[in-house]
């Protein structure tokens, strides 16, 4: 990466060059700020916050906060925190996310190598799923989730997750595997491969960039989705975001900020860590269907 | 009944037929070569064959097994693609055994044909390597390994060489030559490229326009094409092909030109298959070879009928071997592959030697050769 940017990079005179990292640091300092603040609050007692002291430094660091947001907090009337919260989250998202790439895969390869009447219509009608504002899907997913008897659990939200993220997921892979060569798919057809075969061992394995793309995107919207969660899971499978939400709008006792703060990044952690860990590729793969390398 | 017979096949796409009635059949052992312009349906022919498109109608037979509608893994073929189509992801030597892995051959057969496909190409030291390392000459042979090594009745080539340099070309060109004479394999062949056509076949089928326009070994494509398609399209530079008009004076029939000054040329014809009286007197086209023009040292000694054009040198072409030169004749150009120390000016009138031998004559209507 850091090749590519400075052989594109036009030469710059040493002034020209401070002044641009200053810049940047600045805008680095007004992106992070709000983060920052967040995390000195969960780690101060809440005197020093409802004292003003909002943007000092904690004159007295601690862990309580965090403590008390993962095990013990008020989530609704019960006092578990958030963490029976957050393992819900993980295990509606981990399955969603991992259906709808597998299935999205399936679909751009199906797509793209194996051509049939009216496959362009298709993926058309697949494409809409991307654009549906989901308030207008609502009531008739919970009517389905009704009759499958899965209404208000995890089980219902994997669904609802999975069926929303197969357009986003088709459309990603079914733009990587067009320019993917079909000279390979007949070599294996040639070499005696099934349709199955030619998916696991030349396709999949080629497939990294797309697939890290379509991960990090299913996974940051399927983590941070608020209204499938309040609409479809309330009570104990609420996920995260839900949780949260009641977390911080409980009605109850003092409201303890700074342990809404550590509950928030909690909250967002995990989707932060993705970036982090994959974000590269995330670039890297959605380049790679539009430039040839 | 040949060993693969190409039966009155057709293809159509929907309403449009672009490969219309082709019939062709390949003695075991045979180098077969589809040559033609892009288009002109050798890729659709051989992708049939290969059972990666659908036939319309007819029939292609294997071993006189009908294999319409086989899947091509069946149809005991192999494939070498243009863009060689090794599987990125896997090495060389799992390039060249998945297709054994996939016909459930046990792995220690595996590696033994590996190694024995490995030491006839020369790629032993690559067989660890990934298809991205290699280069475009070495990617070429790992192809041709993976095709081997199935052991095939039939071998297919989809313009294998056009994707490296011309040097490399040449040089693949000879070694698949080479292949072919020392494991005498049945092979079809796909190119647009006229050289490769004439140097490795046994025989060649030229298509234009969803047409064989001819079928015959090299030298009968080249020296007797027939129609000026194949004449034009086979040779290079290309088939001289001169308006011209047929003539009998004194008993024999003459081939009338015009030189750079417009004025009349007599070309005395012998030998004349008899298929010429009916054109007497009639506008023909004259196709000549550049080789066939000379100056009259260089004229071939077993040439019986030289006949001597005196006419302009506009252009003189020096390419090292041989030096081509251009002349006007009937109103066009007209190019003499003439020796390299050939002594030939621009604006000089020079000797010409044309080896009537090697003429051969067109209806200009229909375009086919007059025989």
């Amino acid at each position: 990466m850091a090749a590519a940017s400075t052989e594109n990079a036009v030469r710059s005179s040493n002034a020209a060059r401070v002044f641009v990292y200053l810049f940047l640091l600045l805008f680095a300092l007004f992106y992070l700020l709000p983060f920052l603040i967040m995390l000195l609050n969960s780690l101060k007692p809440l005197e020093e916050i409802t004292g003003g002291g909002m943007i000092a430094l904690p004159r007295q660091w601690t862990i309580e906060p965090w403590l008390s947001a993962w095990s013990t907090a008020q989530i609704g009337v019960q006092p578990t925190g958030l963490r029976p919260y957050f393992m819900n989250s993980i295990m509606m998202a981990v399955p969603a996310v991992v259906m709808s790439t597998v299935v999205g895969a399936l679909n751009g390869y199906v797509l793209t190598k194996w051509r049939f009447r009216g496959d362009t219509l298709i993926f058309g009608l697949l494409l809409f799923s991307c654009f549906i504002p989901f308030q207008i899907v609502l009531i008739p997913m919970a009517r389905i989730l009704g009759i499958l008897q899965i209404a208000g659990t995890t089980p219902g939200l994997i669904l609802v997750h999975f069926v929303y993220g197969i357009g986003f997921t088709t459309l990603y892979f079914r733009n990587y595997y067009a320019a993917f060569p079909t000279e390979l798919v007949r070599a294996a057809q040639i070499d005696g491969a099934g349709f199955f075969q030619i998916f696991w061992r030349i396709m999949l394995p080629s497939s990294g960039p797309i697939i890290a793309v379509s991960f990090i995107w299913q996974f940051t919207n399927i983590w941070n989705d608020f209204l499938f969660g309040a609409s479809f899971a309330s009570g104990d499978a609420a996920p995260m975001t839900v949780a949260l939400n009641n977390l911080v709008n409980s009605s109850t006792g003092v409201r303890e900020y700074n342990v809404h703060f550590a509950g928030a990044i909690m909250a967002a952690a995990p989707t932060l860590l993705v970036y982090i860990v994959a974000g590269r590729y995330f670039v890297r793969g959605l380049m790679a269907g539009s430039v040839k390398g | 009944m040949g060993f693969l017979d190409i039966d009155n096949v057709t293809k159509s796409y929907g309403a449009v037929e672009v490969l219309h009635r082709v019939d062709i059949s390949v003695e075991e052992g045979e180098f077969l070569v589809l040559v033609g312009p892009s288009g002109c349906g050798k890729s659709t022919l051989l992708n049939m064959i290969a059972g990666l498109e659908g036939i319309t109608s007819g029939e292609i037979k294997i071993r006189d097994r009908v294999v319409n509608g086989v899947h091509p893994s069946k149809r005991n073929i192999a494939m070498v693609f243009q863009s060689y189509a090794l599987y990125p992801n896997m090495t060389v030597g799992q390039n060249i055994t998945f297709g054994l892995e996939m016909h459930g051959t046990p792995k220690p057969e595996r590696e033994r044909k590996m190694k024995e496909v490995a030491e006839l190409l020369q790629i032993e030291n690559l067989l660890a390597r990934k298809p991205g390392q290699l280069s475009g000459g070495q990617r070429q042979r790992v192809a041709m390994g993976r095709a081997l090594v199935r052991n095939p009745d039939v071998f297919l080539f989809d313009e294998p060489l056009s994707n490296l340099d011309a040097k490399l070309r040449v040089d693949m060109r000879t070694e698949i030559k080479k292949l072919h004479q020392k494991l005498g394999t049945t092979i079809v062949y796909v190119t647009h490229d006229q050289i490769e056509a004439m140097t490795l076949s046994t025989r060649i089928a030229v298509m234009y326009d969803g047409y064989v326009q001819q079928l015959g070994t090299p030298k009968e494509i080249y020296d007797s094409p027939a129609n000026l398609f194949v004449a034009t399209f086979m040779g290079s530079p290309a088939m001289n092909v001169l308006p011209a008009r047929l003539v009998e004076q004194n008993g024999a029939l003459h081939a009338v030109i015009t030189d750079h000054a417009g004025h009349d040329l007599a070309l005395r014809i012998e030998n004349a298959p008899a298929a010429y009286a009916s054109y007497k007197d009639m506008p023909v086209h004259l196709g000549i070879r550049p080789e066939a023009i000379t100056d009259p040292e260089g004229a071939d000694r077993n040439a019986r009928n030289v006949q001597a054009l005196p006419n302009m040198v506009t252009v003189t072409e020096p390419a090292g071997s041989d030096t081509f030169v251009t002349m006007t004749v009937s109103g066009k150009d007209c190019i003499a592959r003439m020796r390299a120390d050939a002594d030939v000016h621009p604006g000089h009138v020079f000797d010409f030697a044309v080896n009537m031998d090697k003429a051969v004559l067109f209806d200009p209507k229909t375009e086919d050769r007059i025989a």
